[in-house]
């Protein structure tokens, strides 16, 4: 496939505000039960949730630069009983509206107690929100994987794998920004989510390696035999039919040499995994430059990552247009 | 219920593009606008189309057969291309089952074109939809033509007669006979599409010509050579004799 910019920063800005959503709610729940210090809602919640809703609509913004109509756009929420694509242009308005409101419940102080824990924890409008911001944060994550895991042909992405990865690489590098942010808005937790972040990232680490190792073993499920339906061993395609090009012979094909595809790869894992790690045990301390590197260089890396896992893809199509004459 | 489809017969087909032509010079000019083309008289001309004619050799030197493969949308049964549709623009018809764009909803993300493995759906880079094979719907159902006239326009330009339309769920139609009798088969059998458009293989083209057949035992016209007078003996005129 042929790596689409448009997609590639949709789906990596949208993971980094996920990632960044669910570390301010994960920080926000162990201060609930006394396990982290408490925050200041503006410095660190308001900001926080503001920061995360920039980086979703930067997601936004560069999806609309994929469409040929995106007018139309708002169509596109229709089939949510059949399409991923649609169950994600619903589950991405519905997420950012609940950091919205979550961001500005703590701006305005607004924590009307709704339930309180056995042990008088109290449960307020902020816990609420960010439980549903919680459950639309992973379910856009489901939603964006599926997209690409569900088309069966596609087999490099037909695999639990695609949405795992999704989880993994957003959340990293959510939880990569998170310490950074909190290296500047909230010092005393920048060693907690530098923390959480390796972890995911070695998780993460290991469910892309498979990935890798998984597609490096498939075989085509199609062939040119299978594709015109002739059974001799040896075929040959002697024309497609046309000689200036046509949109199969655009969309399908990366058009880069192996050589650079393989470069890729090993860029993404250095930039997506190694260098951040490195970083972000060096900013265990709480070094904001560290930090705020380790999240640059690991946001690169994610690009390059995604640039990867489109052009990794095979589209059975390509049999069709093999040969120019 | 009806599944209209294409029955593509490659033991005749010659690969002369016509129905290629014919179907962008249908297409083109109909309702639902043109087929634009960029660049058409430059160096790289590209464009639009619903159906292409390519080329394939089989085989290894000197037994190779040329092989020309006209490719459509198939309209599959099960059409991978319309659950993924976020607006809805690509459905399956159910009173024919024709795969058809609605080009007035289409918001151009490509996705249906991603989950075809046919590579049969075009982007139109002009009018930004997904474009693709609609067995001319705007023909076969047209009733100011007449009935010879209501075949898509790929059917109608076939010099070779390469090119059957018809409902492959009725037994008795002449392309569910085709499929049946002359190994119709379908491409891609292996994702379970279930394409409606069937294809006819290759056939060996054999004559055979026996010997009684160049020097003929009966002689009927008395041409080939006089045959020998029979002999008194032989048996009278009420049995077998040429007197």
């Amino acid at each position: 496939m042929r790596p689409a910019f448009s997609v590639i920063f949709l789906t990596t800005l949208i993971g980094v505000g996920q990632g960044l959503f669910l570390a301010l709610f994960t920080a926000q729940s162990y201060a609930l039960f006394d396990l982290l210090p408490k925050q200041d809602d503006l410095n660190f919640y308001a900001h926080g949730s503001a920061l995360a809703l920039l980086f979703l609509c930067g997601g936004l913004v560069a999806s609309f630069f994929h469409l040929g109509r995106p007018e139309r756009a708002w169509r596109s929420a229709t089939q949510w009983r059949t399409s991923w694509l649609s169950r994600e242009v619903i589950v991405l308005p519905a997420f950012m509206g609940t950091v919205f409101l979550y961001g500005l419940a703590h701006l305005l102080d607004w924590k009307p107690v709704l339930a309180t824990l056995p042990g008088g924890i109290a449960i307020d409008a902020t816990v609420v929100l960010g439980g549903l911001g919680t459950l639309l944060a992973f379910a856009l994550y489901l939603s964006t994987g599926m997209i690409y895991a569900c088309l069966r042909f596609l087999r490099e992405w037909h695999t639990p794998l695609t949405v795992i990865n999704y989880v993994l690489l957003g959340g990293a590098s959510g939880f990569t920004l998170a310490a950074g942010f909190a290296a500047l808005a909230a010092p005393d937790l920048a060693r907690f989510f530098a923390g959480w972040a390796l972890i995911i990232l070695l998780v993460g680490l290991v469910s892309r390696v498979a990935s890798l190792l998984r597609n490096r073993r498939l075989k085509p499920k199609s062939t040119l035999q299978s594709a015109i339906g002739i059974k001799h061993p040896r075929i040959v395609q002697t024309t497609q039919g046309f000689m200036g090009g046509s949109f199969n012979t655009r969309e399908f094909f990366h058009g880069r040499s192996r050589g650079l595809l393989r470069s890729i790869k090993w860029l993404f894992l250095a930039g997506v995994f190694v260098l951040p790690a490195l970083l972000l045990t060096a900013g265990l301390s709480g070094a904001a430059g560290f930090l705020a590197a380790a999240f640059v260089v690991q946001y690169l890396g994610l690009i390059a990552e995604r640039w990867f896992f489109f052009a990794e893809a095979s589209h059975p199509q390509n049999l069709y247009y093999q040969s120019v004459a | 219920m009806t599944q209209l489809a294409l029955v593509i017969d490659l033991n005749v087909c010659v690969g002369c593009q016509a129905c290629v032509t014919n179907c962008k010079e249908w297409n083109t000019s109909g309702d639902a606008g043109p087929m634009v083309d960029q660049n058409p008289y430059g160096k790289d001309p590209t464009g639009t189309f619903f159906n292409r004619v390519q080329t394939f050799e089989v085989g290894e030197f000197p037994n190779t057969e040329t092989v020309h493969f006209p490719k459509s949308c198939l309209h599959c049964e099960d059409p991978p291309c319309v659950p993924v549709c976020p607006t809805g623009a690509s459905y399956k018809r159910k009173e024919d089952g024709i795969v058809l764009v609605d080009y007035d909803k289409c918001i151009g993300c490509k996705y249906c074109s991603w989950a075809c493995p046919y590579g049969v759906r075009e982007f139109d880079e002009t009018q930004k939809v997904m474009k693709k094979c609609t067995l001319c719907v705007d023909r076969i159902y047209d009733p100011k033509m007449t009935a010879e006239e209501r075949r898509p326009a790929c059917v109608r330009a076939c010099p070779t007669s390469a090119r059957l339309f018809g409902d492959i769920h009725d037994p008795e139609s002449e392309v569910s006979h085709a499929i049946r009798e002359a190994g119709g088969y379908q491409l891609m059998p292996e994702w379970g599409t279930s394409p409606a458009n069937h294809y006819l293989p290759r056939r060996k083209t054999k004559l055979r010509i026996r010997e009684d057949e160049l020097e003929r035992a009966d002689n009927p016209l008395k041409i080939d050579g006089q045959l020998p007078k029979p002999g008194m003996a032989e048996p009278s005129l009420d049995d077998v004799t040429s007197w």
